[in-house]
């Protein structure tokens, strides 16, 4: 049985503010990390209702539910919501949660800096969602806004914008606060190069985040002044040029796509080893491939554009450095499959998220490197085969990433057990349907469906609704989620310090719930080396 | 309702082909058969990929479970010769990749020697299309039929509208055989005009005018049809490009005498022209 790390030396340090003030106030990373985790459910819910009613409107050639304008708005609102307020701040809540107990620290380096940047959230989301309401209706240029088109949304633009901005704030605050914290909180002898892979893949995220946020927020900022101040950076009638603002978003794009996912590769590094009962095999190199990841993200963003008409030798430089992410994302996928190797594996319902999460990814790879061949994509740019792409690295990727992480750690943080047979049923749920949706779109698309388009020609119909169907149960299956936590939170048996057996890390030797100021004193070397070893 | 319940059972001839649409068409260009070529490729490397590196997994998931009594190998901590392989190996693959890809890269973007060259003025929505070197101009908008069709509660069953979506008052017409050049640009926002069976999807961007040529097939004349492939508005989905691809001598034979009902149009006679005539 494992000692758990004994904290209660000091019980004055669990004071803590109740009612209101908790939340309103808060500097704990558990309970901002909490706030963060909420807000996301919050989007992730009205973002895949946007979905629901995209998929609706898509069940069938011939409209049926929307007008296109107003099409057009829930397929901008979706990716917003699911990009900047679920997938994003899910990361940040995780972070939140797990890097103080990772690393030995009592908190987050910049307790009310974390205030500030949760609280910003709500008001970005609010404003966000508002200008549903505004005449002429929430923007529809979709969540890329390119000029002269996002130009022509009525009172929703500044609101878009401003809400960009905002969103932009709270992630850089986030992010210093997650470089700070990693660099000076670490417990005395956790060298970087002991770090949990979910610290350093957040690490690598945190500065992608400070490097790309401020130029996505001077791209919109660009845009704002050439609709409300007569500039003309993006507007070729005043010497501008909208192909600037293609080169300035993408170059924040990219990145972005690996803010997304480079954290879900940290919680995969640290799923597979837990219920392979075996370490990470090669961790320098799960390491160094991440940041060449993050390096690459950087010359990379051409890719996006084939069909805008840049020079022969721009395409083929951006074809062959995109090519080249395929190699450290391949070292990740083999460095996995090799923890795997004479493991000796269970499936709780982290396991099966995570390996879920192994091959539909790796499909979301290899359309992702058929994507990178330049003659190719004239043929795939703007249609559904890249939808299909980019969910099957998001959806499967990421977000089951997210759903592993939670049940990973759920009994860390409420100190219970949940449902695993509810659990069970949600990823089964999830993992089919979530094929059903998504792979038919590879169809669509290579049969020439353009994306974004509110009706469709006859032939589209079969798979289109196959795809619906799919996307309807994926939806209604994760209502699942907040009731499988509920009950853990309310009523679920207490969990042990360890309740994975082949757990590793930090955060296991605190005992279950985490107290409230994780580690007041720093673990020493032999706690560090339990917890490493186990 | 009705329509639904007709769809939903694939009574209807439309409906019922689309199971089959499953892969990108080879085309009827030289090199929208080898950009087929190269994503056939490409899938192939890919699924070869995805059987051995599944095939480890699945091996693993199988054989190597805490319930078949597996013990783990916890000594099984890094390899650098097996870290070399993998990267090593995924790279020549990508080589071999890389070359045939870039060689077509290059080949379409020639643009050099067209015979016949057409100015492509994107709106929304819809296309303007004019003959360079000819008074031939016309605009090329989603067919009455299918606009009328395509509304909310228009009652229309629209499986029983030919082409749906896909076809157009004024369809683009050009010599099969000859090389055909466009001049892609916009009046407004972006737009896209893809063809996929020509191969060509290129941007139309204001204040810059994209290049994109192709040669159909002598022995494929026909209709192709196509969309834009660019987000740009209300009527994103409703702009559809149309191209008849007919014999040159039909070709010049068309072209002449547009010309001459564009003339007739513009000096004012009362004619009734087959194509609007603008700029």
């Amino acid at each position: 049985m494992d000692q758990p790390y004994e904290s209660n030396a000091h019980a004055d340090h669990e004071h803590k503010p109740h009612g209101w003030r908790r939340w309103v106030f808060a500097t704990n990373h558990k309970d901002i990390g909490t706030m963060y985790l909420i807000f996301a459910g919050v989007m992730f819910f009205l973002g895949g209702g946007a979905a629901m009613a995209i998929r609706a409107q898509l069940f069938k050639s011939g409209m049926e539910l929307f007008d296109p304008a107003v099409f057009n708005s829930l397929l901008t609102m979706h990716a917003l919501m699911m990009i900047f307020g679920a997938v994003m701040p899910a990361w940040v809540g995780l972070a939140n949660w797990m890097i103080p107990m990772q690393i030995g620290a009592p908190d987050m380096a910049l307790p009310r800096l974390n205030n500030l940047s949760f609280w910003i959230l709500p008001f970005a989301g609010t404003l966000l969602l508002s200008s549903f309401f505004v005449p002429g209706g929430a923007p529809a240029g979709g969540w890329t806004m390119y000029p002269p088109l996002m130009e022509q949304f009525g009172a929703s633009f500044p609101m878009v914008v401003f809400a960009i901005h905002l969103l932009g704030i709270s992630s850089i605050l986030g992010a210093i606060n997650v470089v700070v914290t990693i660099m000076n909180l670490r417990a005395p002898g956790m060298g970087l190069l002991r770090m949990p892979l979910f610290v350093w893949t957040w690490l690598i995220t945190a500065f992608l985040l400070i490097a790309v946020m401020p130029i996505l927020a001077g791209a919109v900022t660009m845009l704002l002044t050439d609709h409300f101040f007569g500039t003309s950076f993006f507007n070729a009638a005043g010497g501008g040029s909208p192909v600037m603002f293609m080169h300035i978003f993408w170059f924040f794009g990219h990145p972005e796509v690996y803010i997304l996912i480079l954290p879900a590769f940290g919680v995969i590094s640290e799923i597979i080893p837990a219920f392979s009962r075996k370490p990470l095999f090669g961790y320098e190199a799960m390491v160094y491939a991440t940041a060449s990841i993050a390096f690459l993200s950087f010359i990379v963003w051409g890719h996006h554009m084939f069909t805008v008409g840049m020079p022969v030798a721009a395409q083929l430089f951006f074809m062959l450095s995109t090519m080249l992410i395929a190699v450290p994302t391949g070292v990740k996928v083999f460095n996995w499959t090799a923890t795997m190797w004479k493991g000796s594996l269970s499936f709780e319902p982290p396991m099966l998220f995570a390996v879920a999460f192994l091959f539909l990814f790796t499909i979301g790879g290899f359309s992702g490197l058929m994507l990178a061949l330049v003659p190719s994509d004239y043929q795939y740019h703007g249609t559904y085969f890249v939808v299909a792409h980019f969910h099957y690295v998001l959806v499967p990727g990421a977000v089951f990433a997210i759903m592993g992480a939670i049940y990973y750690w759920l009994p860390k943080w409420s100190g219970r057990m949940y449902d695993m047979k509810l659990a069970k049923w949600h990823f089964w749920l999830s993992a089919i349907s979530v094929n059903v949706l998504f792979f038919p779109q590879h169809f669509l698309g290579l049969a020439g469906m353009p994306r974004r388009i509110a009706d469709y020609a006859p032939q589209f119909t079969d798979w289109n609704m196959v795809s619906s169907i799919g996307g309807f149960v994926f939806g209604v299956s994760q209502l699942l989620l907040p009731y499988i936590v509920w009950r853990c939170v309310r009523s679920g048996k207490p969990a042990e310090a360890r309740p994975w057996d082949g757990a590793r890390g930090l955060e296991w030797e605190l005992p279950s719930p985490a107290p409230f100021h994780s580690w007041q004193t720093p673990p020493s070397e032999a706690v560090l080396a339990h917890g490493a070893e186990h | 309702m009705a329509a639904l319940a007709a769809a939903v059972t694939g009574t209807l001839p439309a409906a019922a082909s689309g199971w089959d649409l499953l892969n990108m068409p080879r085309g009827v260009t030289n090199v929208s058969t080898r950009i087929y070529g190269l994503h056939m490729m490409a899938f192939w490397i890919c699924v070869v990929l995805a059987a051995v590196v599944f095939s480890v997994m699945i091996w693993s998931l199988i054989f190597h479970r805490k319930a078949r009594g597996a013990v783990p190998d916890v000594t099984m901590l890094h390899n650098t010769k097996v870290e070399v392989v993998w990267t090593a190996v995924p790279v020549l693959i990508l080589i071999g990749m890389a070359i045939p890809a870039a060689r077509l890269l290059v080949k379409i973007n020639n643009n050099t020697d067209a015979q016949v060259s057409i100015r492509v003025n994107a709106f929304q929505w819809g296309w303007q299309y004019h003959y360079l070197g000819t008074n031939v101009s016309l605009i090329s908008k989603l067919s009455m039929s299918d606009d009328a069709a395509r509304m909310l509660d228009s009652g229309v069953n629209v499986n029983s509208v030919p082409d749906y979506l896909l076809t157009v008052g004024h369809p683009l017409v050009v010599p099969v055989g000859e090389k055909i050049r466009l001049l892609i640009t916009s009046v407004d926002v972006v737009h896209s005009w893809w063809v996929p069976d020509l191969g060509v999807k290129k941007d139309a961007i204001p204040g810059y005018i994209n290049q994109a040529s192709f040669i159909v097939n002598p022995s494929k004349p026909g209709i192709y049809r196509g969309q834009c492939a660019q987000l740009c508005g209300r009527g994103h989905a409703f702009m559809p490009i149309e191209v008849r691809a007919v014999s040159p001598a039909a070709f010049h034979a068309w072209l002449k005498k547009q010309s001459a009902a564009q003339q007739q149009a513009s000096t004012g006679a009362p004619a009734s022209t087959p194509a609007a005539a603008s700029t």
